[in-house]
């Protein structure tokens, strides 16, 4: 248990007032994501610790710097989890920069992002002041959603200090179906069967076989397994963390490793490399030598957007292109957090 | 900030007139008369203008005209807003969406559809019936209010303890700025690179921009719900037994509580059944499978019981469950049965506050003499006081508004916030300064700065001006403690 914000604080308005840039770090597990930058590292790890957490109301409040370990551990006492289920890039990863970078588990369709149970945060601004978004309630419709737009934005709008989330009773039962499919089908069955209202909350193909996750009571979750196609899958635990945590042998080596946010029925495009379709759907992996602009239009055509998400080319642009409006008002917002561009200067876009 | 905008009402008529159908463009007041207000009725003005353009460039031209002339622009669905979110600007024009009504494409295999934003919430749901799939938040106006303006609100609805807000069922906008450009928002993919634009955007009360189209999610329609409804002889029993349900792993799609006076009142309303001696009523609603529901339903029956419900009674068709909704459902109206006028409250708490809420809130009632029934979102801790007058009292209104901002000003105090799910509006300004301080009130108005540096976009609503907060505490502090900042 530690708070160190004003301490960070601190160290914001000096580098400030001395022109200086600022890297955010909270565990450094997710260095590798967004573009390459030079600054000044602002360690966030010691700024760590759960300041309340309450079963019965589904809260839980807790400093940026703390490890997801820690937090999970917390909620395993309680039976109770961190619905999102972050990935864990490394045994440091913090709960600040899941924020920071919007990280989900598979389960991300069914049982909803990090945006989606965030319910509030405190940060610290451009300006060296500290201010507090949201709350620790489920509604809370008062003023901009500032929390929220935290999701994604890479550090670039000033230093998450503290976070209040939803957290979610563990299912009773879990159970995984596994059987051997080309990824044309996987994507119309994943689809199908997320049409249903039965108790689904992971879908992935991978390597010629389709994983489906079935989760909650223990009798809808057998019900539904005698009914569906697919065997019961030995240490299914095991491979959904691998999935979640990169750790599988698809993402070994040195490719890199492409990230397609897509619409969950859009046709896999023709594409040399290797794919690994997640989210039922909605996340494909690809690990393939190519240049942004041609992804770019395959994930067009497929109703979305791409990130070079691992390796390959870092000092030039890795997330998909903003159209120019767009890149207006997200220059606007960057400002208005932080006039000076102190923070992560260039880590999400050259022009941020 | 705005200056007043120098040109006439009949100018702006004539160039709106240039290019849209000149029956939708609005400048007589009696034909004006029904967009004086939005569902807070006590809250009025009449604009310059109201427009009912019927296509996307047709926006877009407005808005660069009215962008070039300084002119107000309040963009507005069906009105049914709470918060006065709608009220017209007396210099500026009313922007309806009105004419924008049409489903325009579902994707069954994809669960997702591209809607207008004058669909109406219920709409949606009605058509992607056929397909087995349904749009998860259910406002009480769903029936009438737009989906444009519950992505304005940030609605939510009694089932958004387990399927969300508006914001956590939505994809994609299409937005059309002060400018008058256009920009889409999201992707078709549940997520999209950079900053979350779409959720800041999403419960922003019309500040930022005109909203011209929206994708949303679509849920499968569960195979089965069911509710269980347990009276309780005291509010603490009642609220334990929510912590309870919870505490045993369910999340019920449903869970919303009624006082005393709310349950009298909705009984004799709707005859459904409820226990009239109970000091405060659960209704429990469990969907999923047909083998879930059966599992949960048992255990939330015998739960209740073991904390003490006075009775309980489950519904065993989907005629009953409808009958135990209509009373919680018909609520409000229920209420207005009983008295001239009343005001709906919108605070949210910590649910563990709940008994401590209600006691001081009864105090209050006490000390103003006004009645209060309380409906509550107990699943969420969204609390919704209905305050009892008579508007015909000379000075009844303008109590019955202190008494409501005490009220808000009590949910910050314990840990909670002024709006669960009505919006801010001209309503709760004065309280948004009991909720965030200057720098973080400043931090909103650069925001809005980043999209409407002149503020012409929905002007007085939803972000105070900081020069106004100093008012707002004055007169706040001479009755009540300072919230914590």
């Amino acid at each position: 248990m530690n708070d160190i914000s004003l301490a960070l604080q601190e160290q914001v308005i000096s580098a400030r007032s001395e022109g200086r840039k600022i890297a955010i770090v909270g565990g450094g597990s997710k260095a590798f994501m967004g573009r390459q930058i030079e600054a000044e590292p602002l360690a966030l790890a010691e700024h760590r610790g759960i300041i309340s957490y309450h079963p019965v109301e589904l809260v839980l409040r807790v400093r940026a710097g703390t490890p997801l370990t820690e937090i999970i551990a917390a909620l395993d006492e309680q039976d109770q989890m961190l619905a999102f289920d972050p990935p864990q890039f490394g045994p440091t990863s913090t709960i600040g920069g899941t924020l920071a970078c919007n990280q989900s588990g598979p389960g991300r369709p069914w049982q909803g992002s990090v945006r989606d149970h965030v319910l509030g945060i405190q940060l610290i601004n451009g300006l060296g002041e500290h201010l507090r978004f949201g709350g620790q309630v489920m509604k809370n419709v008062a003023g901009y959603d500032v929390s929220r737009l935290m999701a994604g934005s890479m550090g670039t709008l000033g230093v998450i200090t503290e976070i209040s989330l939803k957290v979610l009773p563990k299912p009773a039962m879990e159970l995984t179906l596994v059987e051997e499919m080309d990824a044309y089908r996987a994507i119309e069955v994943m689809n199908q069967r997320a049409g249903l209202p039965k108790p689904m909350t992971a879908a992935c193909w991978s390597q010629g076989k389709l994983y489906t996750r079935l989760a909650g009571a223990a009798s809808a979750v057998d019900a539904t397994a005698n009914h569906w196609s697919g065997q019961p899958l030995e240490e299914a635990e095991q491979f959904w963390q691998q999935l979640r945590d990169q750790q599988l042998f698809y993402f070994t080596g040195d490719k890199p490793l492409w990230r397609f946010s897509v619409g969950s029925a859009a046709e896999n495009p023709d594409l040399d490399g290797s794919w690994l379709i997640d989210w039922g759907g909605s996340q494909r992996w690809l690990r393939a030598s190519a240049e942004l602009e041609s992804m770019q239009d395959k994930a067009a055509q497929m109703g979305g957007q791409v990130a070079l998400f691992r390796g390959g080319d870092r000092s030039s642009e890795v997330f998909h292109p903003q159209p120019l409006a767009l890149q207006q008002i997200q220059k606007r917002i960057k400002n208005s957090f932080d006039p000076d561009g102190v923070f992560n200067p260039g880590r999400l876009y050259r022009w941020l | 900030m705005s200056d007043a905008p120098s040109i006439s009402r009949e100018q702006l008529a004539q160039q709106f007139r240039r290019f849209i159908n000149p029956e939708y463009v609005i400048s007589d007041s009696e034909t004006q008369k029904p967009y004086e207000c939005d569902g807070l009725s006590m809250y009025c003005e009449m604009p310059m203008l109201v427009v009912l353009p019927e296509t996307v460039d047709q926006v877009q031209e407005v808005m660069r005209i009215c962008h070039q002339q300084g002119v107000p622009v309040v963009a507005r669905g069906a009105g049914t807003g709470l918060c006065a979110g709608a009220m017209p600007n007396e210099e500026g024009i009313v922007l309806s969406l009105a004419k924008f009504n049409r489903i325009l494409s579902i994707d069954a295999k994809a669960r997702t559809a591209r809607v207008q934003p004058g669909v109406r919430n219920l709409a949606i749901s009605e058509a992607c019936a056929s397909y087995g799939l349904y749009y998860g938040p259910d406002p009480s106006s769903q029936i009438a209010c737009t989906i444009g303006g519950n992505v304005a609100e940030n609605s939510g609805g009694v089932h958004c303890l387990k399927y969300g807000l508006t914001v956590h069922n939505i994809l994609q906008i299409e937005m059309i700025t002060v400018e008058g450009d256009k920009v889409t928002v999201g992707s078709e993919g549940l997520d999209s690179c950079g900053m979350d634009l779409l959720a800041l955007l999403t419960g922003s009360e019309g500040l930022l921009g005109i909203i011209t189209e929206i994708t949303v999610k679509l849920l499968p329609i569960p195979e089965q719900a069911q509710v269980v409804v347990a009276g309780f002889d005291s509010v603490k029993k009642a609220g334990d037994a929510v912590g309870g349900v919870i505490s045993r792993g369910i999340i019920p799609a449903g869970l919303e509580m009624m006082d005393t006076h709310a349950i009298c009142a909705a009984e004799d309303f709707a005859q459904a059944g409820y226990p009239k001696d109970a000091k405060a009523l659960l209704l429990c609603e469990v969907d999923g499978t047909a083998e879930e529901v059966y599992e949960h339903i048992e255990l939330v029956e015998n739960l209740f019981a073991e904390l003490g419900a006075t009775s309980v009674r489950t519904s065993q068709n989907e005629s009953e469950r409808a009958l135990l909704w209509k009373g919680r459902k018909s609520a409000f109206p229920a209420v207005g049965r009983i008295s001239p006028d009343y005001y709906c409250m919108d605070g949210t708490i910590p649910r563990g506050q709940l008994a401590h809420v209600l006691t001081e809130m009864e105090k209050m009632s006490e000390h103003y003499g006004l009645r209060v029934a309380n409906v509550f979102h107990a699943g969420d801790g969204n609390l919704h006081p209905l305050i009892l007058f008579d508007a015909n009292i000379p000075g009844e209104f303008d109590k019955t508004e202190e008494f409501g901002g005490k009220i808000l000003e009590l949910c910050v105090e314990v840990g909670g916030c002024i709006t669960g799910e009505h919006g801010v509006g001209i309503e709760k300004i004065r309280q948004m300064p009991v909720q965030f301080n200057d720098q973080e009130l400043a931090q909103f108005q650069r925001i809005k700065d980043a999209f409407d540096p002149g503020w012409t976009l929905n002007p007085g609503k939803g972000i105070p001006i900081l020069k106004r907060c100093q008012e707002y505490r004055a007169i706040s502090t001479e009755t009540t403690k300072v919230a914590p900042q």
